[in-house]
């Protein structure tokens, strides 16, 4: 399969050719194999990259729904960043549900000209008076930096004015090389103002955190719903239908568990530090995943009532489920994918997958580092650019409040029995001869599907219909085309009823106009040798 | 749903809420795809196209290519040309467009990238093209961007020595696809030869053939661009889109335009029509003639269940006024009348449309307006039905209001790109959507005595 590589990169001319022939690989668990990461996108190269805002406000912050998220700039970015990406929320018990509101200075040529200061400062005043928020958060895109507006000063001048609690996060969009960027300034900001805010106890035996679960079609949800069967008190989720009067005591948690590592890891590490909470990287994608996660959330406990009632649950759920698993597990076996997701979905989904006997010959992640292709152990070797100097990487030092949940020894036993405060990364879970793409962009999303010919391309909205018009099946694991969840048993199961119904969709026979199958005359234009992915499936069973 | 919007208006100097506009840029890409063979990109970080290109595919369900310059902080502090130049390299070398249009964005106006000399001074090979146009995301909206990108390729491309020819030019607007068929058709059917620039159709409602091209056969060629130098005539779309490409064309090559409403509704569809009539010097056609008398008889028909219907229309603002004027002669009553787009002239002719059928009283039209402040002029006094964007469905489910979507962008709605608003046809499709979305209402909302086999 080497060749496939090579012949992919044999396109690219010279300079391009250069900076993309490391973020190829295929997996030879055999060498130690480096891949380039959160390096930036080439002029020109259709990257599916967002931006720093897009990370900062549209991911982290985005969800929070008991806060005002105030756009800072003109209009496109906060319209573009309103409700699109699916972070379901329910309103809190004081009836706040801020996710359904776009809020923007919507910036016009004067303010550009004059500096917006006093359009941001007017902004807040007014959206204090509509809604009376206990917290806004002020996002900046790209001209904010520019011009040199002072949001930091803005967001102090509104604390003591109007008595909220007002953070400002710099995420104007050029800043790193991705999303990445605005994920680590959200985090920062968080840290420094919000976490370990609020010192009231939750009352629950068993306290974790959810960390980068941003409730997406419900999944965090359906996760939440699993965990508290066991016995366990979410004190906070980060940030799916989250809040941050939640995230103010989530230092109270004993345990935080990292869903989406790639854009709350930073977070994770800092209460580490800061609080002495420790952190487990979990994935309730996959039911093979979801049971080992829950195990090793039971041993860290190491309790045995819990560690019995995992198991009773775990039963109780598999047993729900398995009749429906069987019946998509049928459907679905010996079909190959390909995944390209943002940060961590990519790693989680190939568990899931697997659960229904789906291989994925193609993993990459949009906006990834080094880590989570190759686990934490690479990060002290990961050299800093220019772009990624840019972005503050807090000093935390430990606080008053520090206190450790497990005892040195058993906090050492737990690092290799379940993996404590560790992520091991993507490639170690692939196969042999699969490929790892970072970054992968547009040209190459072509040429690896001509190349592997996967029956199902998971993407997201920009290459969906690249690949759907070219015949083979693509389904957004952004979005989950609007269903889902697809975490937890549940989950698991609607992601195999509509991976199902993707795959054997009446028209994918039809595509194809029976004259253009046999020419009716000989001299007809006769069409590609190669079965497209409607013929193959016209050979198999209907669901 | 929107339990934190208050009834109370009050003024808003500064705070933007639940916009109806976004910024000129995805404008001017969606503008740049109905060029053959064209690659739009966008000068500025990379979030913005990426934003771009997925709030286009969700509006047609088909790829939107376009690139970026993805600027990254040092481009911004040195400037955006080499990231400009090494774009358009490899655009070239890799995705082999014969055309690059490139739009700014406010990363690239604030920092002042003089992009008339940058594209001057850059290697271009011999058979292909850069244009380009100018498009702060901090002034006007995305109709705005959508009419400078058409004016850009104009002033790039149209060739004031062009032959002169009896084709007409056409500049649609910011309409669908299924719009720019509608206007093809009717153009044909008065036997007028014409330029359409831009044209998405076969772009952004491709077939599905098992086959993906990143450039289909769809879009205005460019020797079309360049002979629009020659027409005797162009029919510029809409005022807020299509002015400013009329503009360019009269400035550049001495050519006039027609600049005409969007032909939506009957009498805007029939001024059309005897524009088209007085330019080919024929008649207007037996089957456009029974075109318009089906939606005349439909709209007698079904007349009950629209009249004094009080109805919200928000959106762009061409497609507004071309909306409202379908409204009323269908013999709602449009009571509010909003778009997110500046422009004084959307209040003008609102009003001047609603007082026509002394309809102004108790109406409001504004324009730079926002969804937060419609809803809040609805909880205040309410209407019947909801005529307008995906964006509207919030205020729908809230108030509990019927809604027919129409305009740009539906995001939440399958096929609406294919179907066309203007001509009678357009208008004839849209009257059946209200019709039924009324009548849904009258069959869920009465008691079963009450509920009408025959309506």
């Amino acid at each position: 399969m080497a060749e496939v590589k090579t012949e992919i990169l044999a396109k690219y001319k010279a300079k391009v050719f250069k900076s993309r022939k490391d973020h190829i690989l295929e997996v030879d668990k055999s060498k130690e194999q480096i891949i380039a990461a959160n390096t930036r996108a080439i002029p020109g190269i259709m990257t599916n990259r967002g931006c720093c805002y897009a990370g900062c406000k549209g991911v982290v912050l985005g969800p929070l729904k008991d806060t005002l998220v105030l756009t800072h700039g003109p209009i496109g970015c906060g319209f573009y960043s309103w409700g699109t990406r699916r972070n379901k929320a329910r309103a809190d018990a004081d009836g706040s549900n801020y996710v359904q509101y776009c809020f923007s200075t919507d910036m016009q040529e004067p303010d550009i000209v004059f500096g917006g200061d006093n359009k941001l400062k007017k902004a807040i005043e007014e959206g204090f008076k509509l809604f009376n928020p206990k917290r806004i958060m002020i996002c900046s895109t790209c001209p904010v930096g520019l011009i040199g507006d002072d949001i930091h000063a803005v967001a102090a001048w509104a604390e003591s004015e109007f008595g909220v609690t007002c953070v400002a996060f710099s995420c104007e969009g050029y800043k790193g090389v991705s999303q990445s960027a605005g994920h680590h300034i959200a985090n920062n900001g968080l840290m420094k103002r919000i976490i370990g805010t609020d010192d009231r106890e939750y009352p629950a035996k068993f306290k974790v955190n959810l960390l980068g679960e941003y409730n997406i079609g419900g999944d965090g949800w359906e996760t939440e719903r699993i965990l508290k069967k066991i016995g366990y008190g979410v004190v906070a989720v980060f940030t799916g239908d989250g809040a941050l009067a939640d995230i103010a005591r989530s230092h109270k948690a004993d345990l935080n568990l990292v869903q989406c590592h790639r854009s709350i890891n930073y977070v994770a590490e800092m209460m580490k530090s800061a609080f002495g909470t420790n952190w487990l990287k979990v994935n309730f994608i996959g039911l093979k995943s979801i049971a080992q996660t829950l195990r090793n959330i039971s041993e860290f406990f190491g309790d045995n009532q819990i560690k019995e009632r995992t198991e009773a649950v775990l039963e109780e759920e598999m047993a729900a489920i398995s009749g429906d698993l069987a019946h998509y597990r049928e459907r679905l076996q010996g079909h190959k994918a390909a995944i390209f997701v943002g940060g961590s979905r990519s790693h989680h989904y190939q568990d899931l997958l697997r659960d229904y006997g789906v291989t994925t010959v193609l993993a990459g992640y949009e906006f990834g580092h080094r880590d989570d292709y190759e686990g934490r152990r690479v990060i002290p070797d990961i050299k800093e650019d220019a772009d990624s100097k840019n972005i503050e990487n807090l000093v935390i030092d430990k606080d008053l409040r520090y206190r450790a949940f497990l005892s040195p020894e058993r906090a050492d036993e737990l690092k290799n029995a379940i993996g404590l405060e560790n992520y091991e990364g993507m490639i170690r879970d692939m196969e042999d001869g699969t490929f790892v793409v970072d970054d992968l962009n547009h040209y190459e999303t072509e040429a690896f599907v001509k190349f592997l010919k996967p029956d199902i391309f998971f993407s997201g909205i920009k290459d969906k219909y690249v690949i759907q018009k070219g015949g083979i099946l693509s389904r957004q694991l952004h979005s989950y085309d609007y269903s889902g969840p697809y975490s937890g048993f549940k989950g698991s199961i609607i992601f195999g009823q509509d991976l199902t119904m993707g795959l054997y969709a009446p028209a994918w026979k039809l595509v194809k106009a029976p004259w253009k199958q046999k020419p009716i005359s000989p001299n007809q234009e006769g069409e590609s040798k190669e079965p497209t992915n409607s013929e193959r499936l016209g050979e198999k069973d209907h669901a | 749903m929107l339990d934190q919007t208050p009834m109370e208006v009050m003024e808003r100097k500064a705070l933007r809420i639940n916009p109806l506009k976004t910024c000129q840029p995805v404008g001017a890409l969606y503008a740049a795809l109905g060029v053959r063979r064209c690659m739009p990109h966008s000068h500025g970080s990379q979030g913005c196209v990426s934003y771009h290109r997925t709030f286009l595919t969700r509006h047609f369900k088909e790829p939107a290519v376009a690139s970026s310059s993805s600027f990254t902080e040092g481009a911004s502090v040195f400037g955006g040309g080499s990231n400009l130049r090494s774009s358009v390299k490899n655009i070239f070398d890799l995705y082999d467009p014969d055309i690059i249009a490139v739009h700014t964005t406010c990363l690239s106006e604030t920092i002042g990238d003089d992009l008339n000399s940058l594209i001057l001074e850059m290697e271009i090979p011999d058979d292909k093209i850069v244009v380009h146009c100018n498009t702060p995301s901090y002034v006007g909206s995305h109709i705005h961007g959508h009419a400078n990108m058409v004016a850009g390729f104009i002033r790039y491309l149209a060739d004031k020595r062009a032959p002169k020819s009896d084709r007409v030019g056409l500049f649609p607007g910011f309409v669908n696809p299924g719009d720019i068929r509608e206007f093809k058709r009717l153009l044909s059917l008065m036997d007028i030869d014409f330029i359409t620039l831009p044209d998405q159709t076969g772009v952004l409602d491709g077939p599905m053939t098992g086959v993906y091209e990143m450039f289909p056969e769809g879009g205005t060629t460019i020797d079309d661009i360049r002979a629009l130098g020659g027409v005797k005539l162009a029919l510029a779309m809409g005022e807020f889109c299509s002015t400013e490409p009329a503009l360019a064309l009269k400035t550049k090559c001495k050519i006039d335009s027609l600049v005409m409403p969007l032909p939506m509704g009957v009498n805007l569809t029939d001024s059309f029509l005897m524009a088209l009539s007085e330019i080919s010097k024929k008649p207007i056609p037996k089957e456009l003639e029974d075109e318009r008398g089906r939606l005349i008889d439909l709209m007698l028909d079904a007349n009950p269940y629209f009249h004094d219907r009080e109805c919200a229309i928000f959106g762009d603002p061409d497609t507004v006024l071309g909306l409202t004027s379908l409204a009323l002669e269908l013999g709602l009553k449009p009571k509010y009348l909003v778009t997110g787009t500046p422009g004084e002239a959307f209040e003008k002719k609102g009003a001047a449309l609603l007082e026509s059928y002394g309809a102004l009283a108790g109406a409001k039209v504004k324009a730079a307006g926002d969804l937060f402040e419609l809803h809040q002029w609805i909880k205040n006094e309410p209407v019947d039905l909801l005529i307008g964007t995906s964006y509207g469905k919030q205020i729908a489910k809230a108030e509990n209001i019927p809604f027919v979507r129409a305009g740009f962008p539906i995001l939440d709605r399958y096929g609406h790109a294919y179907q066309a608003l203007v001509g009678y046809e357009g208008a004839l499709k849209l009257a059946v959507k209200i019709a039924d979305a009324i009548m849904d209402r009258m069959d869920s909302d009465c008691a079963d005595e009450d509920l009408e086999l025959v309506m």
